[in-house]
C-alpha cells in the first residue's frame, strides 16, 4: 500500500498556510458537517493509497465479486432500471385504471399496494377494517377482486411487484391462479412478493403471526417458488421501512442484511440448499436526499452481502451473492409545505439511486406528504425517472463515482459500521433475538428522535419547514377516497360467497388447518387451492391465527 | 405539588407508521409530562378504556393512513358515552387541511400536520390546561 507521503506532507502545508489565511477571516458556516444521517464529513478527501489487489479484493468489476461496481457488466449501458411506480386504492377496478394508464405512459413493471386491512388479514367487513378499506391500497379479499385487478394485463408480458408480507402466501397464491385463469404458466411469471416479515416487526407493523410460524411460511414461499415458480422473488428485504422509521443510513443497510442473514440461516436450517434459493432473494432500499451518502451505502451494502454469502453460507452460485435492489425515493424527506420543492428532492434521489446501481426505482409524488398522489403528480414523479435516465448521462457509464476520493472513503467506513451492528446482532443471537430485546428498534427510535431534535432546533435545515417558510394556501386538488367504497367492497364480497362453493371452501380450511397444524408440510399448495375455491383473504388468514396465534408487539419509547 | 399532566398518545387504526407517535411521545415526556404510549393498531374503543384507566387529561391520536376522518370522531363520541368528555383530544398525522374543519367540528380540539414544532403541541396543551 501506497502511502502518498508527499501528498499528506503537502496536505499539512496547505492546513498550515492557504486554508488557514482563509480560515482566520472566513470561518466555515459550521464547526462540524455531517451527512443526512450524522456522520461526520471531512473538509476533503484525499487519495487513499489503495493497491491494486485492494482494489480487486474490494471494488473489483461491474458484475463480479464483490459486485461493489454493480450486479451486471454493463448496467444501464444495456438496460435502464425498471421504472416501477407503487400505486392503488380503492377497488380493484379503480386500481386496474391506474395500472393500465401507468403501463401507457412508459412505466416497465406494476407495483401492487395493498389496503392495510389486506396487508393485516382481514376481510373488508370486518370490524377492524373500519375506515381503512381502500385508503392506502387496493382491497383485496378473495380471488374475484384479483381477477379484477389484473383484468386485461398479460401477466407474461409484466413483471408485477406485490407490497405483501404477512399474507404473501396468499396473495402469491392468487396471482399463480389469476395467472392460470389467463393461461400462463407458473414458469413464465416474474415480479417479486415483498415477504419480509422481521422488518414488519421492527418498522413497518403489518405483522400478524409470531416470528416462527411467520418464518416458516417464508421457508414454505421459498421451497414452492424454487421449484414452481422459478424466475419469481420469494423476497425483497427491505431496508425502505426501517430508514423510514428514522435510522440512519448505516443501520439501514446493517438491519436489513442482518434480516437477510436471519432469513438464509432459517432456509438452510430446514433442508433447503442455498443455492436453490439465495439467487431470488432481493433487496429494497431508501434514497434520501444526502446524495453521496447514500451512493456509498449502496456500493457498502452489495459488498457486505457478497462477502456474507460467500463466507458465512458458503454459497457456489455467482447469482447467489449478488444484492439485486429495489429503490423507492424517501417518503419521509418528502414536506407538506411548498409540496412542489419534493420534486427537487425526488430528483436528488433518483440521482442517488441510479449512481448507486439500482435495478428498480419508485419516485415518490410531490403531494404524498398530504394525500395519495394525485394522477398529474405520478406523471411528473416517472418523468423525473425517465429524464435521469434519457437526458442526464450518467447512465452511459458504470458505476460513474467509483474513484472519488470521498465516495470510496466513505463507501468504507459504512461498510465498516455495518459489519459492525450485524456482528453485533450476531452475538444476540440473530434478528429475532435481536427484535424480541428491542435492540433494534431502539437504536433506530434514538437515531430518529436526534433527528427529529435537530430540525426542532434548526441545527438541520428543511427547505420549507424550518428555514425559507412562507405563509400557503391549503392545496387543493388531493386525492380522495370516496368513504362508501367500504359499502361496495362488502357487497362484493357477499356476492361471492353466495356463489361458491361453500363445502368446498370449508374443506379446503379444514385442510390448510390440519397442514398448519402438522408444522412440516409445504402450505402452499394448500393455500393456493383454497384461494382457487374463493376461500377469502381473512378466511385464510383466520385458520392460521387460530393455529399459530398473534404476534404482540414490545413497546420501547 | 399540583397533579402530573398525563397524556396518552394513541395510534388508531391498522397503520403501522409510528414514528411521528413516537417522537411525540418522547418529547412531551421531556417536556415534563407524563405520558403512555398505546402502541399500534388500537380500536377506538381500546384507547377509550385505556384513558379512563390511566386517568388522562389528553388523549393525543396519531393517524397516517387517512382513516382519520372515520376513527378519530369516533374516539370523541366513545368518550362522551362514557362520561368521559373532559379529557381533551387532539390529533396528528397525514392529514389534509380540507379536512380539519370537519375534526374540529367532531371535538377534536386540534389538529397538528406534518412538521409541526413540539413547542406548538405544548404551548396547546398549557393553554387548554389554563382554561380548565
Amino acid at each position: 500500500m501506497s502511502e502518498y507521503k508527499t501528498i499528506n506532507e503537502k496536505k499539512a502545508d496547505w492546513e498550515e498556510s492557504t486554508l488557514k489565511n482563509v480560515l482566520d477571516r472566513f470561518p466555515e458556516q459550521q464547526e462540524e458537517f455531517v451527512t443526512g444521517s450524522g456522520h461526520p464529513v471531512e473538509r476533503l478527501y484525499l487519495p487513499s493509497g489503495i493497491s491494486e489487489e485492494e482494489y480487486i479484493g474490494k471494488i473489483g468489476f461491474p458484475g463480479e465479486y464483490p459486485y461493489t461496481r454493480g450486479v451486471q457488466p454493463t448496467m444501464y449501458r444495456g438496460r435502464f432500471w425498471t421504472m416501477r411506480q407503487y400505486a392503488g386504492f380503492g377497488t380493484a377496478e379503480e386500481s386496474n385504471q391506474r395500472y393500465k394508464y401507468l403501463l401507457e405512459q412508459g412505466q416497465t413493471g406494476l407495483s401492487i399496494a395493498f389496503d392495510l386491512p389486506t396487508q393485516i388479514g382481514y376481510d373488508s367487513d370486518d370490524s377492524m377494517s373500519e375506515g381503512e378499506v381502500g385508503k392506502v391500497g387496493v382491497a383485496i379479499d378473495s380471488l374475484k377482486d384479483m381477477e379484477i385487478l389484473f383484468e386485461g394485463i398479460p401477466l407474461d408480458k409484466v413483471s408485477t411487484s406485490m407490497t405483501i408480507n404477512a399474507p404473501a402466501a396468499i396473495l402469491l397464491a392468487m396471482y399463480i391462479a389469476v395467472a392460470e385463469k389467463q393461461g400462463v404458466t407458473r414458469d413464465k411469471l416474474r415480479g417479486t412478493i415483498q415477504n419480509d416479515i422481521l422488518k414488519e416487526y421492527i418498522a413497518r407493523g403489518t405483522y400478524i403471526f409470531p416470528p416462527a410460524p411467520s418464518m416458516r411460511l417464508i421457508n414454505n414461499i421459498f421451497e414452492f417458488c424454487s421449484k414452481e415458480v422459478p424466475k419469481w422473488n420469494t423476497i425483497s428485504i427491505s431496508g425502505y421501512h426501517i430508514r423510514e422509521a428514522g435510522s440512519t443510513a448505516v443501520q439501514e443497510i446493517a438491519f436489513t442484511i442482518a434480516d437477510g442473514i436471519e432469513y438464509v440461516r432459517n432456509a438452510i436450517g430446514v433442508g433447503l440448499d442455498v443455492d436453490s434459493f439465495a439467487g431470488r432473494l432481493s433487496f429494497f432500499f431508501n434514497a434520501h436526499n444526502d446524495l453521496l451518502e447514500e451512493v456509498a451505502k449502496y456500493r457498502a451494502a452489495r459488498r457486505i452481502w457478497a462477502r456474507v454469502m460467500k463466507e458465512k453460507f458458503n454459497a457456489k452460485k455467482e447469482k447467489s451473492m449478488m444484492m439485486r435492489f429495489h429503490t423507492q425515493t424517501g417518503g419521509s424527506t418528502l414536506t407538506a409545505q411548498q409540496p412542489d420543492n419534493n420534486i427537487v428532492r425526488v430528483t436528488i434521489q433518483t440521482l442517488a439511486a441510479v449512481l448507486g446501481g439500482t435495478q428498480s426505482l419508485h419516485t415518490n409524488s410531490r403531494d404524498e406528504a398530504l394525500a395519495l398522489p394525485s394522477q398529474e403528480s405520478v406523471m411528473i414523479a416517472l418523468r423525473t425517472q425517465q429524464i435521469v435516465a434519457n437526458e442526464s448521462g450518467v447512465t452511459s457509464t458504470i458505476d460513474p463515482l467509483a474513484g472519488s476520493y470521498c465516495i470510496e472513503a466513505i463507501t468504507d467506513r459504512i461498510a465498516s459500521e455495518a459489519w459492525d451492528y450485524i456482528e453485533k446482532i450476531e452475538t444476540m443471537g440473530g434478528m429475532v433475538k435481536a427484535i424480541e430485546k428491542g435492540y433494534v428498534q431502539k437504536e433506530i427510535q434514538d437515531s430518529a428522535y436526534r433527528y427529529q431534535r435537530d430540525v426542532e432546533d434548526g441545527s438541520r435545515i428543511v427547505v420549507g419547514v424550518n428555514k425559507f417558510t412562507v405563509e400557503e394556501e391549503p392545496q387543493k386538488g388531493l386525492l380522495k377516497v370516496d368513504p362508501s367504497l367500504r359499502t361496495v367492497q362488502v357487497e362484493k364480497l357477499a356476492r361471492v360467497k353466495g356463489e361458491r362453493d361453500n363445502v368446498a371452501v370449508t374443506a379446503s380450511l379444514k385442510a390448510l388447518k390440519k397442514g398448519a397444524e402438522s408444522e412440516d408440510e409445504n402450505l402452499m399448495p394448500l393455500i393456493l387451492d383454497a384461494v382457487k375455491k374463493y376461500t377469502t383473504l381473512g378466511e385464510i388468514s383466520g385458520i392460521l391465527r387460530e393455529v399459530f396465534g398473534e404476534f404482540q408487539e414490545s413497546i420501547v419509547l | 405539588m399540583a397533579k402530573m399532566v398525563r397524556i396518552l398518545v394513541a395510534k388508531p387504526g391498522l397503520d403501522g407508521h409510528d414514528r411521528g407517535a413516537k417522537y411525540i411521545a418522547r418529547a412531551l415526556k421531556d417536556a415534563g409530562y407524563e405520558v403512555i404510549y398505546t402502541g399500534i393498531r388500537q380500536t377506538p374503543e381500546s384507547i377509550v378504556v385505556t384513558a379512563i384507566q390511566e386517568d388522562v387529561d389528553f388523549v393525543g391520536l396519531s393517524l397516517l393512513s387517512g382513516a382519520h376522518n372515520e376513527l378519530f370522531p369516533k374516539v370523541v363520541e366513545l368518550l362522551r358515552e362514557k362520561d368521559a368528555s373532559d379529557i381533551i383530544v387532539f390529533g396528528g398525522g397525514v392529514i389534509p387541511t380540507e379536512d380539519i374543519p370537519f375534526l374540529k367540528e367532531k371535538g377534536i380540539e386540534a389538529v397538528f400536520t406534518h412538521g409541526t414544532p413540539i413547542k406548538e403541541i405544548t404551548d396547546f396543551i398549557e393553554k387548554r390546561l389554563e382554561k380548565q
